[in-house]
């Protein structure tokens, strides 16, 4: 067997094959399902954990100041020592809370987004489940978490969390739309609903440089609704600590509270790696027809880093967005969503509609 | 079409307002030379504190081991929180008149709130702002302090300190 990085279809394909020569074929998908499950287990922890140090140095840099850096060398393992922190909090009771849709509510937003990770191509041949419609799938799946907001709002028996639930679900409705009309124009530019297809088709150049100014402006649109989906700020009018303490997860404590935390954080890094995937081509590495030699380089770097690079990329400016606009009020965030951006968002989808019809786009 | 251009004009105002901002954060973020806060205990031999940083309350000596308080009592009566007590005593000064001197002057820095009132109503500005910080200790009794040091006398006022 020869396996390398630039593909894993063969590595995934021996795995499959190994397993299923020791037992029969159920067995071996169960057993895949574990391995799989355990691997995101893996990568979730970790990514969540170094996500939440990565967005506090990033912006501990815009204030000036230093960020953690007391646990380890530059602070690389405070968010582990939290953790541990928080598993050994006491987890309190709420008195009149429904203990059940409480308990729930966290389970729920986590996984959501474990299911959203499922459909992310990673590498060439390198993701759990290729969907056919794995961009609707997406966006179906990403917006689950808001239902256990909601239940995790209403559920606390805390007029904070109610408002903060609330304004969540207003939030999430609204700008689910947009998110769903901004990667449609990708779709358009594609032809296609399936994310290893959409990734192969930026093999000659990315779709953000291939569909040049309404590519732009579906990029632009779909980072800001995608901070509003994911609660951050400047649209984090769910939590907005400073007027509901911490919004739906103010009852929350110990390690249902961490759920919460790495969710957040977990959505982030999932967004931006669709954002990564449709837009900036996803682990395709960076081409332009016709410059062989540049191509050949940049083959050179795994897909796996031509991936992450992207995500860490987008991750990095969402971040920037955070510490850097201040928080707007609900009406405001109701009226950029449907005064603003759905129209915007409207003519570009005919516009672009218009341009894959004339062709003038780099095929 | 006035409307349509308000819109537009609305829209790319706003991204050239929020592109501002991100400049300004940006180019911190990629000048970590700027970072301002300083790293405490690593630093702690060359740490100067600023001039106005209120640490704790003090009674400066001079060489001879006087003071200027005069066991007024200003200070205590104006302290909020009752952090300061003055034990003074009668005496009689060599030229056989009675005066009234400063026995022990109690700071309980443990209840003050660093407020300043005692140290800008003090007649004879005994007492001033010590740059001193570290206060942590494992018994609370040792924040209890007096502030006279012992066997200190009072600075008997000349003409220029008068004028002060
Ligand atoms: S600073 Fe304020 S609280 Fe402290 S001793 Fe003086 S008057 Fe009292
Ligand atoms: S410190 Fe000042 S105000 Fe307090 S007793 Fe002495 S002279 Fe009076």
């Amino acid at each position: 067997m020869n396996f390398s990085i630039y593909d894993f279809t063969s590595f995934i394909n021996w795995i499959d094959n190994s397993l299923n020569s020791y037992m029969s074929p159920g067995w071996a998908i169960l057993v895949e399902l574990v391995i799989l499950g355990l691997v995101f287990i893996a990568f979730y922890a970790v990514i969540g954990l170094y996500l939440v140090l990565a967005e506090r140095k990033v912006c501990a840099l815009i204030q000036n100041r230093f960020g953690p850096n007391r646990v380890g060398p530059i602070g690389m393992f405070q968010t582990i020592a939290d953790l541990i922190k928080l598993l050994m909090k006491e987890l309190i009771y709420i008195k009149h809370a429904d203990t059940f849709l409480f308990n729930i509510a966290p389970f729920i937003v986590i996984i959501a987004s474990f299911m959203a990770i499922a459909a992310l191509p990673f590498a060439k041949g390198l993701h759990a489940i290729d969907l056919n419609i794995g961009i609707f799938y997406m966006i179906a799946v990403s917006s689950l978490g808001v239902i256990g907001i909601l239940i995790s709002g209403w559920s606390s028996n805390n007029k904070y969390s109610l408002i903060g639930a609330i304004r969540s679900g207003a939030q999430v409705i609204s700008y689910e739309l947009s998110v769903g009309l901004a990667l449609l124009s990708i779709v358009i530019f594609s032809g296609t609903l399936q994310l290893s297809g959409i990734v192969e088709s930026q093999a000659n150049g990315w779709w953000i440089i291939k569909g040049h100014i309404p590519a732009i402006i579906s990029f632009i649109i779909f980072l800001t609704t995608c901070t509003a989906e994911t609660n951050r700020g400047p649209f984090d009018l769910a939590e907005a600590e400073s007027e509901l303490t911490a919004g739906f997860h103010t009852e929350y404590s110990g390690i249902k509270f961490a759920f919460f935390f790495l969710a957040e954080y977990m959505n982030m890094f999932i967004l931006a790696a669709l954002a990564a995937t449709v837009f900036l081509g996803g682990w395709m590495p960076f081409h332009i027809a016709g410059w062989e030699g540049m191509n050949n380089v940049m083959d050179y770097i795994p897909p796996v880093i031509w991936f992450f690079g992207k995500t860490v990329v987008v991750i990095l400016i969402i971040m920037w967005f955070k510490w850097t606009f201040p928080r707007i009020r609900i009406d405001q965030i109701l009226t950029l969503e449907w005064k603003y951006l759905l129209p915007l968002n409207l003519m570009n989808i005919v516009l672009i509609a218009f341009i894959v019809l004339m062709g003038w786009y780099i095929k | 079409m006035n409307v349509i251009f308000n819109y537009f004009g609305d829209v790319f105002g706003a991204i050239k307002s929020l592109w501002a901002g991100m400049c300004v954060t940006g180019y911190y973020f990629i000048h970590p030379g700027q970072i301002v806060t300083q790293k405490y205990p690593e630093n702690r031999r060359k740490l100067v504190m600023f001039e106005r940083f209120k640490g704790e309350v003090i009674m400066p000596h001079d060489e001879n081991n006087q003071h200027a308080c005069t066991g007024c009592g200003i200070c205590e009566i104006n302290c909020p929180n009752g952090s300061i007590e003055i034990i003074s005593k009668k005496i009689t000064n060599p030229e056989g008149k009675p005066e009234r001197i400063i026995d022990k002057h109690i700071y309980h820095l443990s209840m003050c709130t660093f407020c300043g009132l005692c140290i800008k109503n003090c007649p004879a500005k005994a007492i001033v702002w010590g740059q001193q910080f570290e206060h942590a200790v494992f018994n609370r009794h040792k924040l209890t302090r007096v502030l006279n040091l012992p066997r200190s006398s009072m600075k008997k006022k000349t003409k220029e300190s008068k004028k002060l």
